[in-house]
């Protein structure tokens, strides 16, 4: 059983401790100096809420902290607000994304202080994809803050307790807040000051985007250390596994932001089983990012294969036999049940003889 | 970064029926093309698609001689705050956007966001970034430096970073920048600028005073 548990509410919020900006599981595993595992969630095309539960479910016992997409990609699925609501309810971590394409700061601010008040502990600021490369290219990209001024925006209502336009709250959202990096892309120089600035405006833990490329990820991280930032901030590395070189071929010619180099692709190609392949060119990266100083944990990203999470992280060994939270009973539930049950099958009551009963009762 | 699987799926097979070969990096677009609808060339959600980028760049090759030139332009500006202060700076307005929207639109492709953060930037206009990214370069960046919306088009960012290593104060560009103010939108940079400093040294002497 996991240790960050509110016992009144086995999945709410935990009780704040020095130091701390959330009340969340993820904040805390990370300031304890252990190796956190994140993974992102489908987002289903549905209004189905088990849709979602099923999708979260397959992640449990596995992973502290679970991204819900803001419609990654530019394309339409549940809103990260949406999942988010639904993963508290079962008292998974949810870190929600937001992106700035599609919503202003006066929309922005508003899911914001929503997302809060229903137990959503870590938010991950981006700046989206362009609509351009989702499946409504027709759509108005907003853009009205970028990651910075979100992070910034974000971090004033927690500290300030108000609004970008200096309007009171009465009560801050706490949250534990997240940004992205990707160390592969041009301009390279400038990437570790970016983060800089990232941190400077806010940001506590950031994610990057799929490493496939360690050695150009060492060089980075090196760099990051010369700048102190590392201490500063937790960097959560991005890894996933590849299903076929034909997808790798297919992601690196057409998903902007994506560095594959040839290595990869040519041992995908080489192998019999490329899926199989895939997953373990995945650990093997874990294996080798976990080992960089710096590198505070990693982020799954596995889509479409999210069955494969539970193996990569068990395989890569990179919890050492943490056990992440999982979804467990509350013990008066079964209670509860038996209660109904009793109610269900047993013969009639009737009030007037219980309080007769009751009333007789010596106490 | 996620929808990859399906778009792989839906982009070989839409390849292979038209038989032309998709534009490199733009997965919406190939997507769009096989839907064998006409689309114009250069549809772009930006707000204006230009070819050519010749004179932009030369401004960010050149962002020093820019910087010195922008330093000694505004001291000549704040100089004049008697004669801005006599036409008013109102109804100076009109004329100055007039001229500024101009000169800065032909040596920057400026937009008029009215709030220039140009020095910070390496002499490149972020508001010609299709994201409008005020902080630096978002993570679609490709290989060869252009940008993930606009295939052709230099990243504005990774041309800022260029900038920002000639200029003498080119540590600027790691500054947070605030949010864009959409309600100073078409108004004149120069003007505020210069009755922002003015007022400042208005207060230093009545202190000194």
């Amino acid at each position: 059983m996991s240790i960050d548990i509110n016992p009144k509410d086995l999945g709410g919020p935990l009780d704040p401790l020095p130091g701390h900006a959330s009340r969340g599981r993820l904040e805390r595993i990370l300031r304890r100096g252990e190796f956190a595992v994140t993974a992102e969630l489908n987002p289903p095309d549905s209004a189905d809420p088990q849709d979602v539960y099923d999708r979260a479910a397959i992640f449990e016992g596995w992973v502290d902290g679970i991204n819900a997409v803001d419609a990654s990609g530019a394309n339409c699925h549940m809103s990260s607000v949406g999942i988010c609501a639904l993963l508290t309810r079962m008292g998974y971590a949810p870190i929600m994304q937001i992106a700035c394409r599609d919503r202003n700061r006066i929309a922005i601010q508003g899911d914001v202080l929503g997302a809060s008040a229903m137990g959503v502990q870590n938010i991950m600021c981006l700046t989206g994809d362009g609509v351009q490369a989702g499946d409504q290219p027709g759509a108005k990209p907003v853009f009205d803050l970028d990651c910075m001024s979100l992070l910034e925006t974000v971090r004033t209502m927690r500290d300030e307790a108000k609004f970008l336009s200096g309007r009171k709250l009465t009560s801050p959202p706490q949250v534990f807040l997240g940004a992205a990096i990707n160390p592969f892309a041009p301009p390279y120089d400038f990437r570790p000051y970016r983060l800089a600035k990232k941190i400077e405006a806010g940001a506590q833990f950031v994610q990057s985007q799929y490493c496939f490329d360690v050695p150009m990820f060492r060089d980075y991280m090196a760099k990051v250390r010369d700048l102190g930032l590392h201490e500063k901030c937790f960097i959560l590395v991005g890894v996933g596994p590849l299903a076929s070189a034909k997808t790798a071929r297919w992601i690196r010619s057409n998903v902007p932001g994506i560095h594959i180099p040839d290595s990869v692709i040519a041992r995908l190609e080489g192998a019999k089983d490329q899926k199989k392949e895939g997953k373990q060119l995945c650990i093997d990266i874990i294996n080798e990012v976990k080992e960089i100083e710096g590198v505070a944990g990693i982020h799954v990203m596995a889509y479409r294969q999210e069955e494969y999470v539970a193996e990569i992280v068990h395989e890569s060994g990179v919890l050492k036999g943490r056990r992440p939270w999982k979804h467990e009973a509350n013990p008066t539930d079964t209670v509860v049940a038996e209660r109904l049950e009793e109610i269900r099958q047993g013969k009639e009551e009737h009030q007037q003889q219980l309080a007769d009963i009751a009333a007789h009762k010596p106490h | 970064m996620a929808e990859i699987d399906r778009a792989a799926s839906s982009n070989t097979g839409a390849a292979a029926g038209t038989g032309s070969k998709p534009a490199i990096g733009n997965a919406g677009a190939a997507r769009k093309a096989a839907t064998g609808a006409y689309v114009p060339s250069d549809v772009s959600p930006n707000r204006r698609v230009q070819r050519r980028y010749s004179i932009r760049l030369w401004s960010i090759r050149h962002a020093r001689m820019l910087e010195w030139f922008y330093a000694r332009f505004a001291s000549a500006f704040l100089l004049l705050h008697p004669l801005w202060k006599a036409i008013g700076y109102s109804r100076a307005e009109a004329p100055v956007t007039f001229v500024e929207k101009r000169v800065k639109g032909l040596l920057f492709d400026c937009r008029m966001c009215g709030q220039c953060i140009l020095s910070s930037t390496g002499m490149s206009c972020p508001m010609n970034c299709p994201k409008q990214l005020r902080n630096g370069p978002c993570g679609g960046v490709r290989a060869n430096g252009n940008c993930e919306v606009e295939p052709d088009m230099p990243c504005v960012w990774v041309k800022a970073w260029e900038g920002s290593r000639q200029m003498v104060k080119g540590d600027a560009i790691l500054n947070v920048q605030k949010p864009v103010n959409q309600s100073l939108r078409e108004t004149s940079s120069w003007l505020r600028v210069t009755a922002e400093a003015a007022a400042r040294n208005e207060i230093a002497k009545d202190t000194a005073a």
